[in-house]
C-alpha cells in the first residue's frame, strides 16, 4: 500500500490547483520542451533521417547507382565521401540508404504490428481455444532464434525485398503478438470491459473502443523497439549477403562491399554502420523518454 | 546508554516536513507536525488515504520511503533526534527500540526464510542474543501471543500459515528486543472482522504487559478508539485535532472531527416489506462452481421491487460469486434465476438486450470500472445510445439530467476524463452509467469499500434517494456490518457458499442470532471505547473469541 | 518436492515437443521449395534425365513422411546427411565449428555475465545517480548498435590503429590454448559488449522491481546492515530473475555469434550457415539451424527449471 498512499497524498496536493486546458499539440510541444536532451536529441535524429529519406534526390547530383569514377576514391570534392568498391558515390548511397533500409524496415515493423498486434488482441479478448491455438504457435516460432530462422527461409524462398518483408514482419510479430496480448490482457479483465460485455457490446466495439485505446501508450513505444530490432536485423542480413540485393543502395551492404579499406585505416565503411547505429539510438532514447513518461512514477525496464 | 539524559517525552516530533517527489517536482505531505508520546503510552493517528499517517509513523523511525525526503522539523526518541544521527546509530535504533508492524504481514515476511529464522534475526544481528535463546524467546512469545502450535510453527514459511497468524507473528517479531516503541501501521485492515478482533485483543494485551509505547495507524475511528490513550486526526499531511480518547470520542471540537464521528449515524428511512405475488429478482437453488472448487451450494433467496437486499460475508464466502451468477458471468451448476417470474438464461450472451438493461452493476473498484480512455460524456452517454437508441440533442440533454441527478455539475463534468475526478465522483458516474439504462435492479458489489467513510456516506445517501425515486431493488454485496445497519430492507447472511440466515433487517440484527451471525455482529468494533473490554468480559464463559477461527475455517 | 518433479518433468516433456515440432518446421521448410531440391540445385537448364537421376539420388522419389523419419533417424545417430556443395559429411563439418563456436560463447559468457551482474546490481542500488544515469545511456547506445559495428570499430582501434590483436580470427583444432583465448578474443569483446548492455539493463529491472518489496523495508526497517538486507533477503528472491536474464542472453548469445564470426572469419557454425545459405546448401542449412534451434531450447527450458526450483513457494509446499 505504501506507493498507493504516497501517491493519494501527492494527488490531494494537486487537486488543488487544476491543470489549465490547453490544446493537444500546445501540451506535446510542451512535453518536448521538457523532456531530457536525449530525448531531444533522439528526436533531432528522427527528423534528420526522414528529411533524407524523402529528400535524397533533391540532396545529391549523382543517381542511386550511378558509377562516377574509379572504386575506392579518397574523399574529394565532388565525391564527398569518396567512391565505394565500383565507383559509385558514397555519399549519394548513404542519402537513398535512408530511404531503402529504414523504409523497409518502417514496413516490415507495420506488417508485424498489424498481424501481431490484431492476434494478440483477438487471442486476450477471445481466450479459450483461440488464445490457445495462437499462442501456441507463436510459442514453436519463438523457439527457433530469429536470426537463424530467417536464415533458414531465405535460403528456401530466395532474397527478394517482398520475400524479406513478408519473412521478417510474420517472425517479428510473434514478439508484438506476445506484447500485445500480455497489455490486453490487462484490461480485458478490468471491470470496464467486464461492464460492456454484460452491456451486450459487439466484439468490434469491445476490442476497437474499451480495449485498443487503453493498450496504445505500451503498444507505441513496442513499435519503437521492434523498429530498432527489425532495422538492426535487416541491416544485419544485408551485411551479410542476404538482405537487400544490389545495386539497391544499403547501409548494411555497403560496410560488407566496403570493409577492405578498414584494413588501410579508412574510417569511410563506418560511415553506413554508424548511420544504423545513429539511429537506433535516436529511436531507444525517444523510447526510453516514452516509457519513462507513461509509466509515471514506476522505474521502467 | 545509561548516562543520557532521561527525556521528558519518549517521542517528540516537532514542526515534521516530509516531502514526496512527482515528477520533477517535490511536494509537501506532511506539513509541519508536532506529536508528543510518553512511555507506555498508546497514540492513535487517524485520517483518511493521503493524510499521511503511514508517512508520519516511518518517520517515527527516521526512516523516509524511497521517493520521500525530510524535510524539515525535528524527531526526538529519548532526547536524540533521529535526523541527525549517523546511518549506523540509527540503524542500532530500529528493531531493537523502535520496531514496526505492517499492514500485510503476508508481503512483509521475506517467502525464502522461516517465521523463526526471520525472528531472531534481529536480536542476533544486534547482538543482543544468541540463535538459540533468541529462538527459545521466539517460542515463549508465540504462546503469549496464543498462536497455535507455538513450537512448531515458527518453522513454517510465511506462505503455509495464515493471515490472522502472520500478523500476530509479526507482532511477536517487533517485541523480539522488547522495544520502547512499537509502530502499527493498519495492523488488521487486511483482515476479516472476526480475524480483525483476535489480533486486535493480543496487540492490546502485550502492549500493556510489556508496557511498550506504540503509535497506531489507522483508518478506522472504532479501532481505534478500542486501542489507544489519545488521538490525532489528520488531513492532507496537517494535524486537525488531538485530545485523550475518551474526550476526542465524546467531544470533538473541529468540523472535520465532528463529520467523521457522525458518518455512521446514517441511517436509511426503512421501509415496511411490500409482498407482491411475484419477486423481481429470484434466486433458486443455485449451486455454482469454479473448474472443480464448488462455490456456492443450494443458494435461494428473492428480490422484491423498491427494496434493498444486502448480501454480507467474510472474503470466500461467496457474495461476489452469487452476483456473477446473477449477471450470468458465471453459469451456474445448478438451480436458475428468475426475472420477473421469468428464468433468465444462465450465460448472459444469450440473454435478449432488454434483459440485460433491466440488470445492472456497480463496481468497488470505480477505478477499474470505467473506461479511463473514454469521457465522462461517453461513459454516461453510450447506454443511452446502445439501449434507448438516444441521439443529438436528446442524448446530451439526458446525459445532463444524470448528471445533475448525481450531483455533479454538467458543464464542469461533462468533457472530463476519469483520471481527472476523485474516487467518489468516478463512483457517481459509474451509478449515473447504470441509471441511464433504465433498469430496474442494480447490484452494488462493495460500492463503498474502497472509498473515505465521508465519500461512502455521500455514496449511500445519493443510492438511497435514487432507490426512493424509481423504485430500484437493490442487491448490496458489502462485508461491512454498518452499510447493512445503514441501508438494508433485507439481509442474506452467507457462510463458505452457504446462506447460513436471511430474513428482514430488524430479525436478522435482534436476538436470538444464529452462532456466526452472532460472531460476525459481535466482532464489529464500536465507537465506545469500552467495548472491547465489555465485549471481552462477557465472553469470559465462552471462549469464543479464541476459537472463531477455528468455528470458520 | 512431489510437486517440483512433476514440474519438472512436465517442462521436460514440453521441451522434447516443442524440438520434435521444430524439426518438422525446419524439415516441411525445404518441401515448400517452389520446384523441390533437385531443381533449386541444378537451376533451370538441367535435363529431365539428370534430374530424375539426382531425385533418386536424394530419395525425393520416396513419400515425405518415411523421408522425414529417416532424417530425423539418422541426426539421432550423429548422421547429417552430405553437403550439397561438397559431398561431404555434414557431420565432418559440423564437428569443429561447433566446439569452435561454443568456445567463441562460452569465452564470452566468463566475461559478460559477472562484469553486467556486478554492475547491474550496483546500477540498481545506486539508483538515479549520475552513475546509473551514465550507465543508462551508455547501455542504451550499445543496444543500438550492429553487431558490425562494434566488431569494426574494435578492429581499427585495435587491429590497424595500435596493432595489439589481429583483425582476423583463424583457429584450428591444433591451436594452442594461450593463442586461441588470444585470437578469439576480439570476437568475445564484440559479444560481451553486445550482450552486456541487455544484461545489465535487465539486472537493474531485476533488482529494483525486487528492491521495492514490503519485506526488504521491513529488513531495513529492523535495522539490518545494508550488506545483509543485500544478501540474505534479497539475493535468495533474486535468483529466479537473475537466471531468467543471464538464459535469455546467452541465448542471444548464441545467435549473435553469426554475424560476428563473419567478421572476423572465425572459423564457426555462424560461418558456416552464411556460406551454406549463399550457396544453398539445404541440408547443412537445416543442420545448422536445427543445432541452433536445439541449443536455444535447451538454454530456455533450463532457465524455466531453474526457477521452479528456485522458488520458495514451491520447494516448501503447505
Amino acid at each position: 500500500m505504501s506507493e498507493v498512499e504516497i501517491k493519494t497524498a501527492l494527488d490531494s496536493a494537486d487537486a488543488k490547483a487544476p491543470p489549465p486546458k490547453v490544446n493537444k499539440w500546445d501540451e506535446a510541444m510542451l512535453e518536448l520542451k521538457k523532456a531530457p536532451w536525449s530525448a531531444k536529441f533522439g528526436f533531432l535524429v528522427i527528423a534528420l533521417y526522414v528529411f533524407a529519406a524523402f529528400f535524397a534526390p533533391l540532396l545529391t547530383p549523382f543517381g542511386e547507382s550511378e558509377i562516377v569514377g574509379d572504386s575506392f576514391l579518397p574523399w574529394n570534392e565532388t565525391n564527398i565521401l569518396g567512391t565505394d568498391n565500383l565507383g559509385r558515390d558514397m555519399l549519394t548511397r548513404l542519402l537513398y540508404g535512408a530511404r531503402n533500409t529504414v523504409g523497409i524496415a518502417f514496413v516490415t515493423t507495420c506488417f508485424a504490428f498489424l498481424i501481431g498486434g490484431v492476434a494478440g488482441m483477438l487471442a486476450a479478448i477471445l481466450g479459450g481455444w483461440t488464445d490457445q491455438v495462437l499462442s501456441r504457435i507463436v510459442d514453436i516460432l519463438m523457439a527457433i532464434p530469429q536470426l537463424i530462422f530467417a536464415l533458414l527461409l531465405l535460403t528456401i524462398f530466395g532474397t527478394s525485398i517482398p520475400v524479406l518483408i513478408v519473412i521478417i514482419a510474420i517472425l517479428d510479430s510473434t514478439r508484438v503478438f506476445r506484447l500485445a496480448r500480455a497489455v490486453s490482457h490487462n484490461v480485458v479483465v478490468t471491470d470496464f470491459v467486464e461492464s460492456a460485455r454484460l452491456r451486450g457490446e459487439s466484439m468490434g466495439w469491445i476490442s476497437i473502443r474499451e480495449v485498443l485505446p487503453n493498450i496504445m501508450p505500451p503498444l507505441v513505444a513496442e513499435f519503437g523497439l521492434r523498429f530498432c530490432f527489425v532495422f538492426l536485423l535487416i541491416s544485419g542480413l544485408s551485411f551479410l549477403g542476404l538482405g537487400l540485393q544490389p545495386p539497391t543502395a544499403d547501409w548494411g551492404s555497403m560496410v560488407r562491399d566496403n570493409a577492405t579499406l578498414i584494413t588501410y585505416g579508412d574510417i569511410t565503411p563506418l560511415l553506413p554502420a554508424g548511420a544504423i547505429a545513429l539511429l537506433t539510438v535516436g529511436v531507444n532514447f525517444v523510447v526510453d523518454w516514452f516509457l519513462h513518461k507513461t509509466s509515471g512514477l514506476r522505474d521502467g525496464q | 546508554m545509561d548516562n543520557k539524559p532521561e527525556s521528558k517525552h519518549l517521542l517528540e516530533m516537532r514542526g515534521l516536513r516530509i516531502e514526496g517527489q512527482s515528477g520533477e517536482e517535490w511536494l509537501e505531505i506532511v506539513k509541519g507536525i508536532d506529536l508528543t508520546l510518553d512511555r507506555g503510552q498508546m497514540l492513535g493517528l487517524i485520517g483518511e488515504s493521503g493524510a499521511g499517517k503511514s508517512t508520519i509513523g516511518l518517520a517515527a523511525m527516521g526512516f523516509a520511503r524511497p521517493g520521500c525526503r525530510f524535510s524539515g522539523g525535528e524527531i526526538l526518541f529519548d532526547g536524540v533526534d533521529l535526523r541527525e544521527l549517523r546511518r549506523k546509530d540509527r540503524r542500532s535504533l530500529r528493531g531493537v527500540r523502535i520496531a514496526y508492524v505492517a499492514q500485510s504481514a503476508a508481503a512483509s515476511f521475506n517467502p525464502a526464510h522461516r517465521l523463526i529464522d526471520q525472528f531472531s534475526e534481529i536480536p542476533v544481528e544486534h547482538g543482543i542474543s544468541s540463535k538459540s535463546e533468541a529462538e527459545a524467546d521466539a517460542i515463549d512469545l508465540f504462546t503469549r501471543l496464543k498462536m497455535p502450535f507455538p513450537d512448531v510453527i515458527g518453522f513454517r514459511y510465511p506462505h503455509q500459515v495464515s493471515g490472522g497468524q502472520l500478523q500476530r507473528a509479526m507482532t511477536a517479531m517487533a517485541l523480539s528486543c522488547r522495544p520502547d516503541l512499537i509502530i502499527f501501521d493498519e495492523p488488521t485492515t487486511a483482515l476479516d472482522v472476526t480475524t480483525q478482533i483476535e489480533v486486535l485483543v493480543t496487540i492490546r494485551d502485550v502492549v500493556k504487559q510489556f508496557n511498550t509505547a506504540a503509535i497506531y495507524i489507522t483508518h478506522d475511528l472504532a479501532v481505534v478508539a478500542q486501542m489507544s490513550d489519545k488521538i490525532i486526526v489528520l488531513r492532507y499531511g496537517e494535524k486537525v485535532e488531538e485530545a485523550e480518547t475518551r474526550v476526542m470520542l465524546s467531544d470533538p471540537k473541529q468540523d472535520y472531527t465532528k463529520s467523521l464521528w457522525a458518518v455512521r449515524s446514517f441511517t436509511k428511512s426503512s421501509k415496511p416489506p411490500e409482498h407482491e405475488q411475484v419477486p423481481l429478482m429470484r434466486v433458486e437453488h443455485v449451486t455454482a462452481a469454479y473448474g472443480k472448487d464448488v462455490i456456492l451450494k443450494d443458494i435461494s433467496f428473492d428480490i422484491h421491487r423498491g427494496q434493498t437486499v444486502a448480501v454480507v460475508g467474510e472474503s470466500g464466502s461467496g457474495k461476489s460469486t452469487t452476483a456473477r451468477v446473477i449477471t450470468g458471468l458465471l453459469p451456474p451448476l445448478q438451480g436458475s434465476v428468475f426475472f420477473d417470474g421469468v428464468p433468465l438464461p444462465a450465460d448472459y450472451r444469450k440473454r435478449s438486450k432488454d434483459q440485460l438493461r433491466q440488470a445492472q452493476m456497480i463496481y468497488q473498484m470505480a477505478d477499474t470500472a470505467v473506461n479511463p480512455r473514454h469521457k465522462i460524456r461517453d461513459i454516461i452517454g453510450r447506454p443511452l445510445s446502445f439501449y434507448l437508441g438516444l441521439g443529438g440533442a436528446k442524448l446530451e440533454q439526458r446525459i445532463r439530467e444524470l448528471l445533475d441527478m448525481i450531483e455533479l455539475d454538467p458543464d464542469v463534468f461533462i468533457d472530463r476524463y476519469p483520471g481527472e475526478l476523485s474516487g467518489g465522483q468516478k463512483q457517481r458516474v459509474c451509478i449515473a452509467r447504470a441509471l441511464a439504462a433504465e433498469p430496474k435492479f442494480i447490484i452494488c458489489d462493495e460500492v463503498t469499500s474502497a472509498l473515505d467513510q465521508l465519500v461512502a456516506e455521500g455514496i449511500l445517501k445519493l443510492l438511497d434517494r435514487l432507490q426512493q425515486e424509481f423504485n430500484l431493488a437493490y442487491m448490496f454485496i458489502t462485508h461491512d456490518l454498518a452499510t447493512v445497519r445503514a441501508i438494508a430492507d433485507r439481509v442474506v447472511v452467507m457462510l463458505q457458499g452457504e446462506i447460513v440466515e436471511q430474513g428482514s433487517k430488524d430479525t436478522v440484527f435482534s436476538p436470538p442470532h444464529h452462532e456466526y451471525t452472532n460472531l460476525l455482529l459481535s466482532s464489529v468494533p464500536e465507537m465506545d471505547p469500552d467495548w472491547l473490554d465489555n465485549m471481552l468480559k462477557s465472553k469470559v464463559d465462552s471462549p469464543d473469541i479464541v476459537r472463531s477461527s477455528d468455528i470458520i475455517r | 518436492m512431489q510437486k517440483i518433479l512433476n514440474m519438472v518433468a512436465q517442462r521436460l516433456t514440453l521441451g522434447l515437443l516443442v524440438l520434435f515440432v521444430v524439426s518438422i518446421i525446419i524439415f516441411l521448410g525445404v518441401e515448400l521449395l517452389p520446384g523441390d531440391l533437385a531443381e533449386a540445385m541444378l537451376g533451370q537448364s538441367a535435363t529431365e534425365e539428370t534430374l530424375a537421376a539426382f531425385r533418386k539420388e536424394l530419395k525425393l522419389d520416396l513419400p515425405m513422411h518415411t523421408r522425414y523419419l529417416e532424417w530425423l533417424f539418422n541426426i539421432l545417430q550423429g548422421d547429417f546427411g552430405k553437403s550439397l556443395a561438397n559431398g561431404r559429411e555434414i557431420s565432418e563439418l559440423i564437428e569443429t565449428r561447433l566446439s569452435n563456436t561454443l568456445f567463441l560463447a562460452l569465452f564470452s559468457a566468463f566475461i559478460a555475465v559477472p562484469l553486467s551482474l556486478t554492475l547491474g546490481v550496483l546500477a540498481a542500488m545506486y539508483r538515479n545517480t549520475f552513475y546509473d544515469r551514465t550507465v543508462n545511456i551508455l547501455t542504451l547506445s550499445s543496444i543500438s548498435f550492429p553487431e558490425f559495428f562494434i566488431a569494426y570499430i574494435l578492429i581499427f582501434v585495435f587491429s590497424i590503429n595500435l596493432g595489439w590483436m589481429p583483425s582476423l580470427s583463424n583457429v584450428s583444432p591444433e591451436t594452442p590454448l594461450g593463442e586461441r583465448l588470444f585470437v578469439s578474443l576480439m570476437p568475445a569483446l564484440t559479444l560481451t559488449l553486445v550482450v552486456m548492455a541487455h544484461m545489465m539493463r535487465m539486472t537493474r529491472a531485476a533488482i529494483i522491481n525486487l528492491l521495492a518489496s514490503p519485506y526488504i523495508e521491513m529488513a531495513n526497517l529492523k535495522g539490518l546492515s545494508r550488506a545483509r538486507v543485500i544478501l540474505r533477503h534479497a539475493l535468495p528472491n533474486a535468483w529466479a530473475p537473475i537466471i531468467n536474464v543471464v538464459v535469455i542472453n546467452l541465448a542471444y548469445l548464441i545467435v549473435g555469434v553469426v554475424i560476428v564470426e563473419v567478421v572476423f572469419v572465425y572459423p564457426g557454425l555462424g560461418q558456416l550457415i552464411v556460406d551454406s545459405v549463399q550457396n544453398r546448401d539445404i541440408p547443412v542449412v537445416q543442420a545448422c539451424s536445427l543445432i541452433f534451434a536445439a541449443t536455444y531450447i535447451l538454454l530456455n527450458l533450463t532457465a524455466d527449471i531453474l526457477s521452479i526450483i528456485s522458488n520458495p513457494r514451491l520447494l516448501h509446499p503447505r
